[in-house]
């Protein structure tokens, strides 16, 4: 396995100590008609890189949206989040797009894979948006099926897999990329226990083995436990521990 | 570029329903529109060829066919006499002076009564068509006799016009010695009978035109202003393919015009049936959008892969409609000549600037069908479509 994974080591050396991701002084409030809900206020804390951050918290706290913000599909009011030095906040929204194919993995709740693509076309995807040419991509999707131990599943549609394997496969097309940060937003809400731990294994060891750094939404106590910090977001302020029962 | 296009079709081909009846919709307007233009492209065809370059006709001026046309006997002498004329192996003048008259006969299958054109001819008539007309049953009509020759379609079409039959008209019997093919020309919409014969049958005093050749077509200019600015002659001077396609013009157009509406009206209702169908499928998939987008793919990419949805199913709908309007082809249809208020027969035509015209159009109906949808797809934000 080891040598399988080169590729994906190679790009950067770990440097745990060094300031990975930045976040200072967010405010993020939404419109509704006339009326505007604050719902982040000035948030401001760091992740190193080679992180498993879970973020936890009551629904509406904002979870989603902090978490949204670092994954660079939606803007803040105000403040920066600068990422390897880059303050996203001040990207156009093509150069935005640009930088989200080379530095983020998605995985969503409900898997996202696209119902008309195989397994393998929904890994490819986001590597039609990188340089590589056909075999490279192609290796790359293998190398990726393998991480994942669904080779013999690559020609299935989504809608011929299980829950777990869709979220396997959805890791896949996260992590094909080699991307800077995972973001996961409640990867294991729709799964069962056994599903649920096969996920969550396959994302520690993202991070164990391939410095992967996760930040993770997550209502499930199991689930954060498996990170190595939980942050806990209330009332749009962060707290290092619970404040209230959750 | 060719995910993305996968990408369309797959998504088509998963809503096959809606595709195949948006695709319905867009095949039978195109179907629609191919065969008003090939309809009218056979009946362009049809008068033009009737027509021969080195033939000239002569009709009354301001006459616009030659049943309102009148040629006198002494103007048509005048004109005999011209030596720009061919002369035919006799070494007579190759001319003809021919007389036009409608008459009503009754269908063979419904019985039903229709205008026919009979043409007074004269030798050399035949000789100045040899190009056209081809004997196909039957033989050659006595000079000066009450024999008459039928063109094939009127032949087929209406009672007493075969072969061995008898016509009735002026108070009089015509016996059908002949039948002629004429091709795809107007001629074989026509009864042909002996021009003397037929003007004291109707009691005319005047010809209806005067047909002859050149013998060199560059002299026709000259010719043309020479018996046109003549006091004797209040004659108009046409070659005979402007003449026929000067005819065909009004009718083409009209054909034109009525076709062109029906398609519009037809074509707005597939464009509401695409822009329908793809206003559906965007809000089927906005999650799937969402994804799309935050993966990192432009708002262009996700425009592009909407639009090209749709113009798939224009394409495919509109090659089918194409497909299915060829075979028109086969068919011979009748009509009504509004220049001579006369039987014509034709057939649809198909040439390849109609089946691009087509294609065309559906593309542009399945791009103002897409568009709309395709912006809205593209124009809403990553925490929206993914909400
Ligand atoms: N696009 C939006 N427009 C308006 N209000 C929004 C939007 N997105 C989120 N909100 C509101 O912002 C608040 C925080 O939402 P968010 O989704 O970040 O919460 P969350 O912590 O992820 O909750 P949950 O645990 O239920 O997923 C909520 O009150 C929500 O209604
Ligand atoms: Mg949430």
């Amino acid at each position: 396995m080891a040598l399988e994974l080169k590729y994906l080591k190679s790009k950067k050396q770990m440097d745990f100590k060094k300031k990975f991701i930045e976040i200072r002084d967010i405010y993020k409030s939404y419109r509704r008609g006339n009326l505007i809900i604050p719902v982040l206020e000035n948030i401001s804390f760091d992740i190193v890189e080679g992180e498993f951050l879970a973020l936890m918290g009551p629904s509406g706290s904002g979870k989603s949206t902090l978490l949204n913000l670092i994954a660079g599909i939606d803007k803040p009011d105000s403040g920066v989040i600068s990422i390897q030095g880059v303050d996203i906040t001040t990207l156009s929204e093509t150069e935005l797009a640009h930088w989200r194919a080379s530095n983020v993995g998605f995985i969503f709740q409900f898997y996202n894979l696209i119902p008309v693509l195989t397994a393998f076309e929904n890994i490819e995807l986001p590597l039609l948006l990188t340089g590589l040419s056909k075999q490279e991509r192609h290796e790359h999707v293998i190398l990726a099926l393998k991480i994942v131990n669904l080779e013999d599943r690559m020609h299935h549609f989504p809608g011929q897999l299980s829950g777990g394997q869709q979220q396997r496969v959805a890791i896949a097309r996260a992590f094909v990329t080699d991307p800077t940060i995972l973001v996961a937003d409640e990867p294991t809400g729709d799964l069962d226990r056994v599903s649920a731990e096969d996920v969550l294994e396959l994302m520690t060891r993202l991070n164990f083995e391939l410095g992967k750094t996760i930040i993770m939404v997550t209502h499930d106590p199991k689930a954060a436990k498996k990170a190595r910090q939980i942050q806990y977001l209330e009332k749009g302020i962060m707290h290092a521990h619970p404040q209230i029962d959750v | 570029m060719r995910i993305f296009f996968l990408y369309s079709l797959r998504n088509l081909l998963s809503r096959r329903l809606t595709t195949i009846l948006t695709g319905i919709g867009m095949c039978l307007v195109v179907f629609v529109f191919a065969s008003i233009l090939m309809l009218s492209e056979g009946l362009r065809k049809t008068l033009v060829d009737t027509g021969s370059y080195d033939n000239v006709i002569i009709v009354r001026k301001g006459a616009t066919s030659e049943v309102q046309s009148a040629v006198e006997r002494h103007q048509a002498a005048i004109l005999e006499t011209q030596q720009e004329i061919a002369l035919g192996a006799d070494g007579k003048p190759l001319f003809a002076k021919e007389l036009v008259v409608l008459i009503n006969l009754p269908k063979r299958d419904s019985d039903k009564p229709s205008n026919v054109v009979i043409r007074g001819i004269e030798e050399n008539s035949l000789i100045l068509r040899q190009q056209q007309i081809r004997i196909v049953e039957g033989r050659m009509p006595k000079p000066g006799s009450s024999e008459i020759l039928a063109g094939i379609n009127i032949a087929q079409r209406f009672k007493g016009a075969g072969i061995d039959e008898s016509l009735t008209f002026a108070l009089r019997n015509w016996n059908v010695v002949g039948i002629f093919d004429a091709g795809k020309t107007g001629f074989s919409s026509e009864v042909w009978a002996d021009a003397d014969q037929l003007m004291s049958a109707f009691r005319r005093q005047a010809y209806s035109s005067v047909v002859f050749k050149l013998k060199d077509t560059s002299e026709f200019d000259e010719l043309k202003s020479r018996i046109e600015t003549d006091p004797r002659l209040t004659i108009e001077a046409k070659r005979e393919v402007r003449y026929y396609a000067d005819q065909s013009e009004a009718m083409s157009s009209f054909l034109r015009i009525l076709g062109m509406s029906l398609t519009i009206i037809f074509s707005l209702g597939a464009i509401i049936g695409a822009m329908i169908t793809m206003y559906a499928a965007v809000a089927n998939r906005i999650g799937e959008i969402g994804t799309l987008r935050s993966l990192g793919f432009q708002r262009s990419s996700i425009l592009l892969a909407f639009l090209m949805e749709s113009l798939l199913i224009s394409l495919i709908g509109g090659v089918a409609g194409l497909i299915l309007s060829s075979f028109l082809q086969f068919f011979t249809v009748s009509t009504m000549n509004f220049q001579t208020f006369s039987e014509l027969a034709f057939s649809f035509s198909l040439t390849l600037e109609i089946a691009l015209m087509s294609i065309f159009f559906s593309i542009i109906m399945g791009f103002l069908g897409g568009v709309l949808p395709a912006i809205r797809a593209s124009r809403m934000k990553i925490v929206d479509l993914l909400r």
